[in-house]
């Protein structure tokens, strides 16, 4: 009696991401015997794949691990946390996440922060278009309006905020510039990541900037991201905050509300 | 890039000629805008166009001005017992819609189960349950996208001992019940013939040619057996090797003049390298057009 198409696959997938796994009964080399080197080569193919997917979406994070703990590090992922769709575009999301809670990573804390600004870096390029206002877009409005204007913002705009140096890490890994000793004492980096035409653009934000962005990414009055981004830290400034915003290139529509 | 709306722009449907073409790599995007080479078609990965928008979408609206265009899924999974990914075929047919390519394709193969996507073209049994399935699948593919569709034969490692039939018994069917068309892969007829022991040379021979829209090369990489016996890597990271080439010459003496990719999708070389295989294939092409010419004549 032939098993079933479903039965065949079942047994085979539960053996392609954990090499401890028996290889398939059903599963024979040209004179019908078994053949776990063949069988290999499938699992090979998809734990190689899916790690060279995990590995092209983080470079920075590649070069400061290495390519040994890389792999390493990316083949518990992909069996911890393998893709649920054939977009691969969108496969490894969780991977800063899996890092944080990854042990023989502890050394380097910072590390997670550094994911987080590829795996952003990685959504913006792949964002939906969008054409930005530039500052004689927006000269016309009145002052009277400004409490009550609320932005749209640019579909590929994010913000990373990280407790550590990490904006400035993450670039001296991805520039072809000497890597220089950090002091992960200095203080925090929060990065704003936008892509307004062909090229991602990564700056660092200003004190307060982060909370003024999230607060009208949701929908926020400016005189509501203003105050809570003052009350976030005293030394918020709001004209230059509006400005950098408009100059990345963030800013795709307003509206005056009340 | 010119500053413009690439969402705006809309193709004419543009179909492939019986040329060589090449898979689309985004390291050439700017080699092959700038200097616009001669190549018969452009082929991409569907999957690697299905973000919301960015820089592939735009080198793709560009090259796609310039070439005909052919699609080519490599995860919808139409080989697996489990429903297929309704989500994954809408995307498609956005795709389709959107490109206006002249051959859209995927694999006898499956990639997907219990929700876990394996990235990798995994093999099937060939019997009645996984033919009835396969066909199911089909219909269901180009009733949504709304068109023919084909069907590439798939490199293999192993058996089942649940096969029934062959895999051109098997190919056949699923053609004459589902009404697709069939892509033939020659590197993947050598690598599978090494593999599992038969004459690729015959496996062309008995293969439904009538159906056949397109051919596939690339290069396969060697590895051994349990046993120390040769087992090939369908591995796209190579040149064409001398044995498919003469395969592909024996293909193409039976299909006549036939749209042929050159696929090399790891350790891919600079521009000139690809492009002079893609010659080679060209060249092929040209003098099975010549004979073509020369039967007429004499008729």
């Amino acid at each position: 009696m032939l098993r079933s198409l479903s039965e065949v696959q079942a047994e085979f997938a539960a053996a392609l991401l954990d090499p401890a796994a028996v290889v398939p009964s059903d599963v024979a080399d040209p004179e019908g015997k078994p053949t776990p080197r063949r069988f290999a080569v499938y699992r090979n193919n998809v734990t190689v794949g899916l790690v060279n997917t995990v590995s092209g979406a983080f470079p920075a994070v590649k070069r400061i691990v290495g390519d040994d703990f890389f792999t390493a590090m990316a083949i518990a992922y992909v069996r911890a946390e393998p893709p649920n769709s054939p977009v691969l575009l969108e496969y490894g999301k969780g991977f800063a996440d899996f890092i944080d809670g990854f042990g023989p990573a502890g050394s380097l804390p910072y590390l997670a922060d550094i994911a987080r600004i590829e795996w952003e870096w990685h959504e913006a390029y792949h964002a939906a278009e969008a054409m930005s206002l530039g500052p004689d877009d927006l000269a016309g409005i009145a002052e009277g309006d400004l409490p009550t204007l609320t932005f749209s913002l640019h579909p590929s705009l994010r913000v990373v905020r990280s407790a550590y140096p990490s904006l400035t890490i993450w670039r001296m890994n991805t520039s072809d510039d000497p890597v220089v000793p950090v002091d992960l004492g200095a203080g925090g980096e929060d990065a704003l990541i936008v892509r307004p035409g062909a090229m991602v653009n990564v700056r660092q934000l200003p004190a307060g900037g982060a909370t003024f962005i999230e607060i009208l990414a949701d929908g926020g009055t400016l005189s509501e991201a203003a105050e809570r981004a003052a009350e976030s830290d005293k030394g918020f400034d709001l004209s230059a905050s509006i400005a950098g915003l408009i100059d990345a290139g963030a800013v795709v529509g307003y509206s005056i509300g009340h | 890039m010119p500053h413009r709306d690439v969402n705006a722009i809309s193709f004419g449907p543009r179909s492939v000629p019986p040329r060589a073409g090449v898979g689309l790599k985004h390291e050439h995007y700017r080699e092959i805008i700038d200097t616009l080479p001669d190549v018969g078609f452009f082929e991409v990965h569907a999957e690697n166009y299905m973000g919301a928008g960015g820089p592939p979408h735009r080198y793709l609206t560009a090259i796609r001005e310039s070439y005909p265009l052919s699609l080519h899924g490599v995860g919808l999974s139409i080989g697996a017992a489990r429903p297929l990914d309704k989500e994954h075929l809408r995307r498609l047919k956005a795709l389709n819609e959107r490109y206006q390519p002249g051959l859209f394709s995927e694999h006898l193969a499956w990639s997907t189960h219990d929700s876990i996507f394996y990235n990798d073209l995994l093999p099937l049994p060939y019997n009645e349950d996984a033919l009835a399935r396969v066909a199911d699948h089909i219909d269901e593919v180009q009733e949504t996208v709304g068109r023919r569709m084909l069907l590439e034969n798939p490199s293999t490692y192993i058996a089942f001992l649940e096969s029934t039939m062959s895999e051109i018994d098997f190919l056949k069917d699923v053609a004459r019940r589902t009404g697709c068309g069939l892509l033939l892969d020659v590197n993947n007829v050598h690598v599978s013939a090494t593999n599992r022991r038969f004459d690729p040379f015959d496996y062309i021979d008995a293969f439904p040619v009538e159906h056949v829209g397109e051919i596939h090369l690339a290069g396969y990489e060697p590895e051994h057996d349990d046993d120390g016996s040769p087992l090939l890597i369908d591995a796209h990271n190579r040149p064409i090797d001398a044995a498919v080439w003469a395969l592909y010459e024996h293909t193409i003496a039976r299909t006549g003049p036939m749209p042929t990719l050159v696929e090399w999708d790891s350790n891919v070389p600079e521009w000139p390298v690809l492009f002079a295989e893609l010659g080679r294939a060209d060249h092929v092409l040209a003098a099975s057009r010549q004979e073509v010419k020369h039967a007429a004549f004499a008729e």
